[in-house]
């Protein structure tokens, strides 16, 4: 693998990694798979990506934010107020965003950013090797500060609070916690944490396709449990840097699987796979090992 | 204090599986009353809880806290004045976070939930007196995780949790139950400890005979939805397990069905 795909990856997996986080959130901490995150990631896009056009992408980054937000929050009420089950209020949340989605984008299907104001110009030209380091390192610096802010909300009343709602929720409403607003706030936070990693996918590949977002849950999942088995969950600072990890270690595998001559259209496919074998490794072990 | 008014609650009506679990259940409870609660399987005693905690929606009657109707109030508001103990020990922790982490959660009670720190070192200093009362050690574990404790130690982790904001009622639905006779005996101890230095007015259901006349101000036994016996004073204190059985064999017609009632 030359050293060009190598930080390529590892910077497809520090913009991911936000993303994983997010799904951490919902997957993790609520205990609640959310599949919204497919919609909300091209959410996110698309309104950086409108955002740039109109000359503001930073603004376009907080904005993606506050619309991911928007989004987890819809499937929340969905779930907690008109009582449709998670898994379903997710599918329904993300199959309304691709119309929303398209809405954001005037009807186009994609919107090309060569040109315009991204996030990445003002830093670009940081060169070492022939590789430009701009986007890895401002995207590092993004999710460091997100990884800071996240961990430093786990630990507030409102985080431990967030935490027993997926543990056992039961105990947080007898301890006098309304679970149902517990729970609009992690699905909010999780998403707008999607939708901001979609945003810096935009404008890193100066690309918006209404398309993008297929599979992104599965990418998220595949990040955390990978990040887990490896890194380990021993403290909660620990199972953070665990899931980062786990999305830097995915991008790499899969850079390894195109090394080797894996088409690249085979990709969903193997990530697929690639949760499959991590969530059913407790059964496999104990029939195996 | 509290005052439940002729309370009924069926379930799965108008099916096949019609149950009626409370049948215009009257109750009345005074300042720092101890009740226990015995009855047979079905006798609807959990439901009672349930109803009074409001996890099930009640058909008819109303429920009054403190001269409050809060027959309508969802669970997490009345919450806010009843400390709760489960009969399963997973039920009232979480499992994945630590004991200080858990005794912060139920330590911010009534107070509001947002971005103040989880758990300040005053805090901190507080939980480790309160758990030294238990007496097992776990003011020195604070920074593990609940997962890591035996059934007992949850339990009686549980019962200062739901008891360390001093709660207007505090309901206990079989919390022994599930431990070996041993620890059970301590977390009961520990109940009454708790119970009567903060003359806490209490519910508690329980399948032992003997433990619901030996702790407590007044017994009440159920059967099929209603309220059978309301022992109190001299008529409690003369009462015995053997002559408890006899009386409610005799008011509900029915043979004791649970042999676990008798043991202890």
């Amino acid at each position: 693998m030359s050293v060009m795909v190598l930080l390529g990856s590892i910077e497809l997996g520090i913009i991911y990694a936000i993303m994983a986080l997010g799904v951490f959130v919902s997957f993790r901490t609520l205990n609640m798979p959310d599949l919204s995150v497919d919609g909300s990631f091209v959410l996110g896009a698309a309104v950086s990506a409108v955002m740039s056009l109109n000359g503001h992408p930073f603004l376009g980054l907080g904005i993606a934010f506050i619309a991911g937000c928007g989004a987890g929050s819809i499937t929340a009420l969905l779930h907690t107020k008109l009582k449709i089950q998670p898994l379903l209020a997710g599918i329904l949340t993300m199959l309304a965003l691709y119309s929303l989605n398209l809405k954001v984008m005037s009807g186009r299907a994609n919107i090309p950013l060569i040109n315009k104001a991204t996030v990445f110009k003002p830093f670009e030209g940081i060169i070492l090797g022939g590789y430009d380091y701009s986007k890895l390192l401002f995207s590092l610096a993004v999710l460091t500060l997100l990884l800071l802010l996240l961990f430093l909300f786990l630990k507030t009343r409102l985080g431990f609070v967030l935490r027993a709602t997926g543990d056992n929720d039961q105990m947080v409403r007898a301890l006098g916690v309304n679970t149902d607003l517990v729970i609009l706030v992690g699905l909010a936070l999780s998403n707008g944490l999607v939708a901001v990693a979609g945003a810096l996918i935009a404008q890193s590949q100066s690309f918006v396709d209404v398309g993008m977002g297929i599979g992104m849950v599965v990418i998220g999942l595949a990040s955390v449990i990978i990040g887990e088995v490896v890194f380990g969950v021993s403290s909660l600072m620990r199972r953070l840097i665990a899931v980062i990890l786990g999305s830097i270690l995915y991008r790499l595998i899969i850079a390894f699987a195109l090394e080797i001559g894996m088409p690249p259209t085979d990709l969903k496919l193997v990530s697929a796979v690639i949760v499959a074998l991590a969530m059913s490794m407790p059964i496999l072990k104990k029939r195996f090992l | 204090m509290l005052r439940v008014e002729s309370l009924s609650k069926t379930f799965g009506k108008g099916s096949t599986n019609e149950k009626i679990a409370l049948n215009e259940v009257n109750l009345s409870l005074q300042e720092g009353e101890f009740v226990t609660i015995i009855g047979g399987n079905g006798a609807g005693k959990s439901t009672l809880l349930n109803c009074i905690s409001g996890v099930y929606e009640i058909d008819e009657g109303r429920i009054i806290l403190d001269s409050k109707d809060v027959t309508s109030d969802p669970e997490y508001k009345r919450s806010r004045h009843i400390g709760r103990v489960f009969q399963d020990p997973l039920k009232g922790t979480a499992h994945d976070m630590t004991i200080e982490e858990n005794l912060a959660i139920a330590f911010a009670k009534g107070k509001s939930v947002g971005l103040q720190s989880g758990v300040t070192k005053k805090d901190t200093t507080l939980f480790k007196e309160r758990l030294e009362l238990l007496d097992l050690g776990l003011e020195n574990r604070i920074k593990q995780k609940v997962g890591l404790l035996s059934g007992g130690q949850r339990q009686a982790l549980t019962l200062l949790m739901a008891t360390i904001i001093k709660p207007r009622l505090l309901l206990l639905d079989e919390h022994t139950a599930a431990l070996d006779p041993t620890i059970a005996r301590k977390v009961l101890g520990l109940t009454h400890k708790l119970v009567s230095e903060e003359k806490l007015c209490t519910l508690m259901i329980t399948h032992n005979m003997k433990a619901s006349l030996e702790y407590g101000t007044r017994t009440i036994m159920m059967h099929g939805g209603k309220i059978m016996m309301d022992l109190q004073g001299e008529e409690r204190k003369d009462m015995t397990v053997d002559r408890l059985i006899e009386q409610f064999e005799k008011r509900s017609g029915a043979e004791l069905d649970n042999d676990r009632m008798l043991l202890g």
